[in-house]
């Protein structure tokens, strides 16, 4: 299935907006993590702008397709992507991580409608997405089940449990993306603890794994696709990322894993987005 | 009236279950035959997962069929699904309030012979401080499988708790289990025990043997540990004097919670006979027992000398 450039651009336009909320939201919050929500917000829009199968007005529709942000710190991008599909109104972005607020630091599913699990402690997402998976077989249903992992995520052991088990129920119905981009918060992953290879090991786990440049629509809907075709096994799709992509003083910057821009530096990112 | 763990009641209960509620599916680690869940997965097989030696994954897939409307039910003893797998529990499971039962067996040192490694004797604490949980220590077979029930209706996460050792039977059919609600089992005035778990039946005997030096205790079974009932603490504290016992360490668990209701509504003078703050080691449960002071003579000792002052 090929993609048209008509819907290339329009994700394009969207993932820029969205983008644009992440500095916006993290600046007004004075806190959050820009670095890794930049990171992934171009398979975020792939996901929710052309792939799944949901509907805002039904967040807890049972056969929708099901999201779990497994990196729940990028919870900037996820929100943003959410309110642009309208799941909520946009006024909540910048309510962000105050007190009172619908927008916890990390995805709370309780309150927040378009979330399909709780997350912000690394390396429990793919289990949940496992039950999710499993569940839809058991039911017969055939929504499928997609998961973000941090690269530097899978250093977690939990990870690994969760991994072999996708194999193990050959969850077909699965499919992980790995934001790969180098980085995590005390340096690049390959010095801090290295995963890698994270596609050998997934390999090894049996799973199919592709590999894509992860701020590629082209390349993110035809692994989705390539995924979908895959039976038998899940599907780890490892995107080549740059973290703080879209604004250059944050890119490959391992300092804005955690740290809020300021006004100034916010209107220098709006800038160059 | 024969001896009955409280593992084998929630096996039998789980499989009865199994069959009035589609939606429960049921997990283990690798000791479904030991925990009972085999009981469940050869009459459901299709429902029954597997999850092998990994314990934090067991309770995360837990958490993501509840997110789709199943009841999981995840097993495993209590060392590890309290203690392994306690911020999987308390991030993927209570935080979201999911509609996940852990059921945990082999609580307490009545583990015996596989040594301190597989004594859970801090699980209770563990549970009662997260957010959002309940927790269950049933005293016998019958109380245990209407726990299993009540767990299953109740919406949200439950922490049950089940011995290896087979225990006395304190219940009949008649008696009606209820989420937060004690039961005076013996009426007394001049001490109160209040007991939960393998210890009920030593708290009964101590009574017997207090009733022998003209001492009437009353006893109380509490099984739900949390949310405690607190109206039936403060009525035992009518005895004033009041003497707790758990397989559990004295510090977080039924003791604990007592000592919290009781400094709060109606300071008064206690015990609290269980685990020392100590590992336990192998051996035979009853010798375990008595030497880590968990009997009724250790029950009617301690209700005696708080009696003298
Ligand atoms: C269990 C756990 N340990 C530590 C943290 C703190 N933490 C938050 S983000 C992060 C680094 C994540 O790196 P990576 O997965 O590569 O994310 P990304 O680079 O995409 O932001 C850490 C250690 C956490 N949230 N959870
Ligand atoms: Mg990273």
């Amino acid at each position: 299935m090929s993609i048209t450039q008509e819907k290339i651009e329009e994700l394009t336009s969207i993932a820029r907006k969205v983008r644009r909320h992440i500095i916006e939201m993290t600046a007004e919050a004075g806190s959050g993590h820009p670095g890794g929500s930049l990171s992934c917000c171009d398979i975020l829009t792939a996901l929710y702008f052309d792939v799944l199968n949901v509907d805002p007005k039904r967040p807890t529709w049972s056969e929708r397709d099901r999201f779990v942000l497994s990196k729940g710190h990028a919870a900037p991008a996820l929100y943003a992507v959410l309110a642009e599909k309208g799941y909520f109104a946009k006024e909540e972005l910048m309510r962000l991580r105050k007190t009172g607020a619908m927008l916890q630091g990390h995805p709370d599913m309780k309150g927040t409608p378009g979330l399909d699990m709780t997350t912000g402690s690394l390396g429990q997402g793919l289990s949940a997405a496992n039950g999710m998976a499993l569940a839809g077989k058991l039911d017969k249903k055939d929504y499928r089940v997609y998961v973000l992992l941090g690269d530097g995520e899978t250093e977690e052991g939990q990870v690994w449990e969760a991994a072999m088990a996708s194999a193990h129920y050959k969850l077909d119905n699965l499919t992980a993306f790995v934001d790969h981009n180098g980085l995590q918060i005390d340096g690049p992953i390959t010095q801090v603890m290295s995963p890698e290879k994270i596609q050998d090991k997934f390999k090894a786990f049996g799973w199919h794994v592709i590999d894509i440049d992860g701020h590629n629509f082209r390349e993110i809907l035809d692994a989705v696709e390539e995924a979908k075709n895959t039976k038998g096994r899940p599907t780890a799709i490892v995107a080549k990322t740059v973290k703080g992509k879209g604004v250059p003083f944050m890119e490959n910057v391992v300092d804005w894993h955690g740290k809020a821009p300021t006004k100034e530096q916010a209107e220098e990112a709006l800038k160059a987005l | 009236m024969p001896k009955i763990a409280t593992r084998e009641a929630y096996g039998q209960a789980l499989a009865e279950l199994g069959e009035e509620i589609k939606d429960i599916v049921v997990l283990d680690a690798d000791l479904s035959k030991s925990t009972k869940t085999s009981v469940f997965a050869k009459k459901y097989p299709e429902r029954f997962f597997n999850m092998g030696i990994a314990e934090q994954n067991l309770m995360g897939t837990a958490a993501g069929f509840a997110t789709c409307g199943k009841i999981p039910f995840a097993s495993t003893f209590a060392v590890f699904a309290a203690g392994r797998a306690f911020e999987q529990i308390r991030n993927s499971i209570c935080y979201p309030n999911l509609n996940v039962k852990i059921a945990a067996t082999h609580a307490g040192i009545t583990v015996g012979e596989d040594g301190a490694t597989h004594q859970s004797v801090e699980d209770i604490a563990l549970m009662r401080s997260i957010p959002h949980m309940i927790v269950i220590n049933p005293a016998d077979a019958e109380e245990a499988k209407q726990a299993v029930r009540a767990a299953a209706m109740h919406k949200g996460p439950v922490y049950l708790r089940f011995g290896r050792h087979p225990v006395e039977t304190i219940f009949d059919n008649n008696y009606k289990f209820e989420i937060g609600k004690g039961v005076i089992l013996k009426e007394g005035k001049d001490v109160a025990i209040i007991a939960t778990g393998t210890m009920v039946g030593e708290a009964l005997k101590a009574a017997e043997l207090l009733s022998k030096k003209g001492i009437e205790a009353m006893v109380v079974n509490i099984s739900t540990i949390k949310p405690i009932d607190k109206e039936i603490i403060i009525k035992a504290a009518e005895c004033g004097a009041i003497v707790t016992a758990e397989e559990h360490n004295i510090i977080g668990g039924l003791g604990s919670a007592v000592a919290e209701v009781l400094a709060e509504a109606r300071p008064t003078p206690m015990k609290r006979i269980g685990i020392a703050d100590e590992f336990g080691q192998s051996g035979k449960p009853e010798e375990l027992l008595k030497l880590y002071h968990l009997t009724a003579d250790d029950i009617a000792k301690a209700a005696e000398e708080l009696k003298k002052g």
